[in-house]
């Protein structure tokens, strides 16, 4: 007896919990790893969030085509400015060179002046100087106004929304249909051998790299489209070549998901139709479809959430310079290809092309986010779970 | 008997199956036109990529042989003279002090005497499926329009392609810097996100527990993957390219490359950028590999005594390892394919050096397709569509890899 109770002893002893620092710091660095992903959601956040702010917060400075018609010294409080161009208001704040003066009287094309405000320093300024009118971009002039060209002061977002709109809707007209058509040709009809070989097939078309897409739509889409309405009718860039190109890269896409939904479908519930009697095609629109709706829906969510953020095939073949224009046949430029056609010039920090991408930016990535966030809720919401 | 009674008891079953086989024949047309796109979308590329051209020279390159060696067989040497006799001396001069010599390849020179020499350029081309079928009346139109040009028959995709820099004149441009540049920005982001992204996946799969900060942490990955890409070049371009210039760009450890051009917009920024944007698709795809290795095999670990790291490091990960190397590679054959996040991190247009670290200047091969795509000129097409089958076969042999590898490795589980 005395024997075991020894064992017992060192037994307990053995069994008391150790700390152990190598595996705490393991799963620290483990816990860190995942936790990284929220620093990058945080990142996108802070950083569009912030530019975005200077965007709406920071002076904009915008060209009136008005100049200096005399020489203006350090001393005076009036000058005389050219007469064409936009009005200049009382109390606006005006810029030549480096100085920033404040209107307070306009009689005709002389200007009443407090020099060198908001602490810039006085200075001479030649005949024949620009001048530039402050003003702030508001968050309603932004969302209502339809033309955009930060250089002249125009900040309507519209212009570009418009067009991604356009885009994604012809894409969307292309990709559904279509999309929806194979995935219950592929669930419903095809026998499995055929589906083994359609479907990774398919999906070769979603692992092209999107430029080749643009490339596609540019030599391609764009002179079958020219051929069949005419060269006169569709402009070189044009929204719509761009949109169905889209459509074709997103068909996997929504056929893949699709198919995976309708597929998950019990047999029992078409085997208990096909029992009362109805045709195979009656089965799918009538049994599965509706079986398998959430899925689909979710499907088409994210095709659209993806054709939003779809960028290449835009920038290549929906045109340079953004216009408001419900002409699929016109160019026109979406929030993506405008990113990527400022960004890929020269471009300085702070300055207003910058700001705004970045307000350009957030918005397109609320728009997904929204999207993506609101196909979850869908699947969580009306997910039909068979046993 | 029965089919006449069961169609006067039900008149309209005939019209049902009519209106079934009619949308069968819908649904098969529609996936029709899905292989058809993606037959389009190869046609289009390869009949660019060949094709008949005419080129003029301003001197034919049959009268450039020495000893009897035709100009594309010749060595570095015969080259040079041959280079060299047919220059000014003014003009060899120069490139002698640009230290155009000191190092030559035959690919370079070559091109040298093809711009300088021969002065070749391409007037006119034609696609490939056009050059087979119509190849008589090509001949007649291109002696008519083109007495002093040659009509080639021409592969844009060639090995000096491969090779050669990138140039102004179409004729020798060339993908080697592009392809180098995306073999190191991949190369940078994998090594970033490969580890933190298994890293990430163990944690969620082994690790955590059904809590709120867990629950944030999956939610928000998939939330990540379904980011536009764009919006992951303007983080790495207000994080990376500007507020880390000091590191991205080499001058915090006294590598600067070039100072008058010092900047972030390097191959390092470009690297990670890529790296933030294949972490979720590596997290996710690896979670996926980790949940298919059976719970015995855990179980078995514990009960013999092995601690949780122990197990997952020796039975779980082994096991995983195929699953998470093909989640891997097909993650990397989308960082490769990625254009519009790079354009934003500040791609140079046109450079000609190669890089030689992460903190060179850079451009990859879909940006050098965009810039091609983007010209106006014709021919700059056809090197874009040669470019974009480089681009094709390097996605294809590392989905091959990934295949392979699954199908290696899965037997041995």
């Amino acid at each position: 007896m005395t024997e075991t109770s020894d064992q017992i002893q060192i037994t307990k002893k053995d069994m008391r919990r150790k700390p152990r620092i190598a595996e705490t710091i393991i799963q620290t660095f483990l816990f860190a790893c995942g936790a990284l992903s929220i620093l990058i959601t945080f990142g996108i956040v802070y950083e569009l969030g912030k530019e975005a702010l200077l965007f709406f917060t920071l002076t904009q400075w915008e060209q009136p085509n008005k100049e200096t018609q005399t020489d203006v010294l350090r001393t005076d409080d009036r000058i005389l400015i050219s007469t064409s161009g936009t009005e200049i208001l009382p109390e606006t704040v005006i810029r030549i060179e480096d100085e920033q003066m404040l209107v307070t009287a306009v009689q005709g094309a002389s200007l009443s002046v407090i020099r060198g405000y908001n602490e810039t320093i006085p200075a001479d300024h030649p005949e024949g100087k620009e001048l530039m009118t402050a003003r702030k971009v508001s968050i309603v002039e932004f969302f209502t106004k339809t033309e955009w060209n930060p250089q002249i002061g125009k900040f309507g977002i519209w212009a570009l929304v418009n067009a991604t709109l356009m885009t994604s809707v012809i894409a969307m007209l292309v990709a559904l249909p279509i999309g929806l058509s194979i995935a219950i040709y592929l669930s419903e009809y095809a026998s499995d051998k055929l589906r083994d070989t359609l479907k990774p097939t398919l999906e070769i078309l979603a692992g092209v790299p999107t430029v080749v897409y643009g490339y596609f739509a540019l030599t391609f889409m764009t002179p079958l489209l020219r051929s069949i309405f005419g060269q006169d009718v569709i402009q070189i860039y044009n929204t719509a070549s761009a949109g169905i190109v889209i459509g074709i890269l997103i068909i996997p896409l929504v056929s893949s998901m699709s198919e995976d939904a309708l597929h998950a479908v019990p047999l029992a519930l078409r085997e208990a139709a096909y029992g009362l009697g109805a045709t195979k095609l009656e089965t799918a629109f009538q049994v599965v479809l509706p079986a398998a709706i959430s899925g689909i829906a979710a499907a088409f969510i994210v095709a659209i959430s993806r054709a939003f953020g779809e960028t290449m095939i835009v920038a290549i073949a929906a045109g340079a310079g953004p216009k408001f224009t419900f002409n699929p046949f016109e160019s026109a430029e979406t929030m993506t290809g405008h990113i990527v056609r400022i960004s890929g010039g020269d471009l300085s920090y702070n300055s207003i092309d910058y700001n705004s991408l970045f307000a350009i930016g957030l918005l397109l990535f609320v728009m997904t986010l929204g999207l993506n966030i609101f196909s979850q809720m869908i699947v969580r919401r009306f997910r039909e779970v068979y046993e | 008997m029965s089919t006449s009674k069961s169609s006067k008891q039900n008149p309209r079953l005939k019209a049902r199956h009519r209106t079934g086989s009619v949308w069968q024949t819908i649904f098969m047309i529609s996936t029709l036109v899905g292989i058809v796109a993606l037959l389009a979308l190869l046609y289009n590329i390869g009949d660019s990529a060949f094709g008949y051209v005419v080129v003029e020279y301003q001197v034919l390159p049959e009268s450039l042989e020495r000893d009897g060696v035709a100009l594309e067989d010749q060595t570095v040497d015969q080259l040079l003279l041959t280079f060299q006799e047919n220059v000014s001396k003014g003009l060899y001069r120069r490139f002698e002090a640009e230290g155009a010599f000191e190092n030559p390849t035959e690919v370079d020179l070559e091109n040298l005497i093809v711009e300088w020499v021969l002065e070749a350029r391409v007037v006119e081309g034609w696609g490939f499926w056009e050059s087979l079928r119509n190849r008589a009346e090509i001949q007649a139109q291109a002696a008519k329009e083109f007495p002093n040009g040659q009509l080639e028959m021409r592969s844009w995709l060639n090995p000096n392609f491969l090779v050669s820099r990138q140039s102004e004149t179409a004729m020798k441009a060339g993908v080697r810097t592009a392809i180098l540049g995306s073999l190191w920005t991949i190369f940078i982001a994998i090594t970033f996100a490969f580890p933190i992204g298994v890293g990430a996946a163990i944690y969620l799969e082994e690790y955590a527990t059904d809590t709120f900060i867990n629950r944030i942490i999956q939610t928000n990955i998939n939330n990540l993957a379904g980011v536009p890409s764009i919006i992951y070049g303007m983080l790495g371009l207000a994080i990376f390219v500007r507020a880390l210039e000091k590191i991205t760009s080499g001058a915090a450890f006294g590598v600067l490359e070039d100072p008058t051009t010092a900047n972030g917009r390097t191959v390092l920024s470009a690297g990670l950028t890529l790296g933030l944007l294949v972490l979720p698709l590596i997290i996710i795809n690896s979670q996926e590999a980790i949940r298919a290795v059976p719970q015995s095999l855990r179980q078995a670990s514990y009960g013999l005594g092995a601690t949780k790291w122990q197990t997952v490091w020796y039975h779980v990960l082994p096991n995983a390892i195929s699953g998470v190397l093909t989640g891997t590679i097909l993650s990397i054959s989308r960082a490769i394919g990625e254009t519009a996040p790079l354009v934003v991190v500040g791609a140079s247009t046109f450079i000609r050096e190669d890089p030689s670290g992460p903190f060179s200047k850079f451009t990859t091969l879909p940006i050098q397709i965009y810039q091609w795509t983007a010209r106006p000129q014709d021919v700059f097409r056809n090197i874009a569509a040669a470019a974009i089958l480089v681009l094709l076969i390097l996605l294809l042999s590392l989905n091959a890899t990934a295949i392979f590898l699954r199908n290696r490795y899965a037997r041995r589980l």
